[in-house]
């Protein structure tokens, strides 16, 4: 589904003392099957630009178009619930989404809700547990009674079971251990590729952003910063700094490499692997493989 | 030794749930120093977050006993204890008690009894620790994601506590913002007589720690200097687990034909070894 902003605008708590303006005339347009990450520092308006997705909350000004839903100040999209079963959101937080009280339940909540039927929805929770990095012994405990990480996961499970065509991710590798952080950014991608979905990445990590990324929003204070192709937006270091970003660290190390030994080594995403071979072609005296 | 040098010590803990449920930790035993940063890593659901809670007697083990400051954890100890063990937790909402920021990082220095001048020069040094000074009066849940981490490792800080326990304090913030955290928090163990304790998923954050202690399944797997432990690339993998980028790209180096003497671990390390190489030939 195509998603639309434009000049989206939003006040937290409008008309008090506390107003506050989280989004501020945000444009953008993410057609569909695009996978797009979101970056920006604490307190950017991430999480509130991601809650209008499935229309938790709506524009205080301005237009957000999903698909052929649409939300306005004024207008609440008349199907919520049909949007809601299009757009998965899993929130940055996990605990915010739990609250069945066996593992099951809560991933059967989703498809339940959405009317899907009994025997497919045994067969999503299965597939989801395992999606996840999950064996099928977590079904019955209580998912209060989980270590962060395994909470994490039970609540992408949960999202993954209701099969959306948008997939809205908050930090969702946050609190998981290196080899789940992997393993499930793969998933993602994995995902969607094969089901065509639109997926919103919210992170804090450049790597992820540049290795699973068609596309980078970047946000300073509720407004668009920067936007484009992540390979030439995650090199711009002086931009970057100034809204409180870096470079991912392979272009870190790649310039800091470039000044030492005054050669022009490019950041073309790659792999460690191929950074050492062009690294030992100069060290080993022969030219540089650029 | 005395204990009173060694700020924790666990001896021979065992810890499980309930009677009916596995055993979470199993006979773990380790030891932090005065003034000694240690960082603990480990798979998800290796025991990291109930170690912490074991520390501070919100569990208490089945088998063996933990020390902090020289006291046993035990049902009659925990309001000592807690004293001088402070601790933010893996999801912040779950410590946040005053109905604004203010209230909220005042809430453990009332309870301890600090003077009100003092309380008020603290409560403002420890906002600007954190940048958080412009939000005295939100209502904690009205913050973001990584505003809320910065509030809660701003409300232990205030305390001043003898051990600092952070467990995965700063998942939620962007890398500036981490980094800043981290430096203001070494900063102050190393000026305060502070034992520090990370929890973390963060190679990058581990780097700076006196100590890694690795969790696998419950036990002990390893404790050592992170230079040393990163050597360990391939068997750290095996157990969830990796090394950070640098040491990463020096490994894939030595493979490639590289003779890399000295685990590296940061840029300039990684820089001066290779530079020393090239002038050589
Ligand atoms: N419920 C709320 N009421 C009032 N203000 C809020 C609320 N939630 C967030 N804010 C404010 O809106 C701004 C944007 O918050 P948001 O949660 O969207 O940031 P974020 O980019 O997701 O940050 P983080 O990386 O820390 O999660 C912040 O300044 C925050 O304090
Ligand atoms: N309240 C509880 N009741 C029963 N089992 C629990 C409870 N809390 C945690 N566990 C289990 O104990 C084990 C250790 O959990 P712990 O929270 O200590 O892990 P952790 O190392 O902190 O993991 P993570 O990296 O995911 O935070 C896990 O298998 C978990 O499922
Ligand atoms: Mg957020
Ligand atoms: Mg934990």
């Amino acid at each position: 589904m195509d998603i639309t902003f434009e000049n989206v605008s939003y006040i937290y708590q409008q008309h008090s003392p506390f107003a506050h303006k989280a989004i501020d005339q945000l444009s953008f347009h993410i057609p569909s099957g695009t996978f797009v990450a979101i970056v920006g520092h604490t307190g950017s308006g991430k999480s509130t630009l991601i809650q209008h997705l499935n229309g938790l909350v709506q524009p205080t000004a301005g237009k957000v178009k999903i698909g052929d839903f649409e939300l306005t100040a004024e207008k609440k999209p008349k199907h919520l619930k049909q949007l809601r079963s299009k757009v998965g959101v899993v929130f940055q937080y996990p605990e915010h989404q739990l609250f069945e009280e066996t593992v099951a339940k809560d991933i059967s909540f989703g498809p339940k809700n959405f009317g899907v039927g009994d025997s497919e929805i045994q067969r999503r929770v299965t597939e989801a547990l395992q999606a996840v990095g999950l064996s099928a012994d977590y079904v019955e405990r209580s998912p209060f009674d989980l270590s962060g990480g395994q909470m994490r996961r039970v609540a992408i499970a949960g999202v993954l079971a209701t099969k959306p065509n948008v997939l809205v991710l908050d930090e969702p590798t946050a609190g998981l251990d290196p080899r789940g952080q992997k393993e499930m950014m793969e998933m993602f991608y994995e995902r969607h590729r094969s089901e065509q979905l639109t997926t919103i990445l919210v992170t804090h990590s450049m790597e992820d952003a540049v290795t699973y990324a068609d596309h980078v929003i970047i946000l300073n204070k509720g407004s668009k910063y920067m936007e484009g192709k992540p390979e030439e937006v995650f090199v711009q270091k002086e931009a970057l700094q100034q809204v409180q970003l870096d470079v991912p660290e392979m272009v870190a190390f790649i310039n800091r490499w470039n000044e030492k030994f005054h050669t022009k080594l490019p950041f073309t995403k790659q792999s460690e692997r191929e950074l050492a071979t062009a690294i030992t072609a100069v060290l080993k005296g022969g030219k540089s493989h650029e | 030794m005395s204990s009173n040098e060694k700020l924790v010590e666990f001896r021979n803990v065992s810890f499980r749930y309930g009677a009916e449920q596995p055993w979470v930790l199993k006979n773990c035993s380790f030891e932090i120093d005065r003034e000694e940063w240690v960082a603990i890593i480990g798979h998800n659901g290796s025991g990291k977050s109930t170690i912490a809670k074991l520390m501070n007697g919100l569990l208490f083990p089945q088998e063996g006993e933990i020390y902090v400051a020289g006291k046993k954890v035990q049902e009659d100890t925990i309001w000592d204890v807690r004293k001088d063990v402070g601790m933010v937790f893996q999801n912040p909402d779950n410590q946040f008690v005053g109905t604004t920021v203010q209230d909220d990082v005042a809430f453990g220095m009332e309870n301890r009894g600090f003077p009100r001048e003092e309380m008020l020069q603290r409560l403002d040094d420890v906002l600007h620790a954190v940048g958080m000074v412009d939000y005295r009066l939100t209502e904690p849940h009205r913050l973001s994601g990584g505003q809320k981490q910065r509030i809660a490792i701003a409300s232990v800080l205030a305390v001043s506590p003898k051990v600092l326990i952070l467990d995965e304090a700063t998942a939620m913030l962007d890398p500036r913002g981490r980094r800043d955290i981290m430096q203001t928090v070494a900063h102050l163990q190393a000026n305060k007589d502070v034992s520090l304790l990370t929890i973390t998923h963060d190679l990058q954050e581990i780097v700076q720690a006196d100590r890694v202690i690795v969790m696998n399944e419950g036990q002990v797997w390893d404790e050592s200097h992170p230079r040393e432990l990163f050597s360990k690339q391939d068997d750290l993998l095996a157990i969830g687990l990796d090394v950070p980028f640098i040491a990463s790209l020096a490994k894939a180096l030595k493979q490639t034909g590289i003779p890399i003497t000295k685990e590296p671990l940061n840029h300039e390390e990684l820089l001066e070894e290779l530079w020393t190489l090239h002038s050589r030939t």
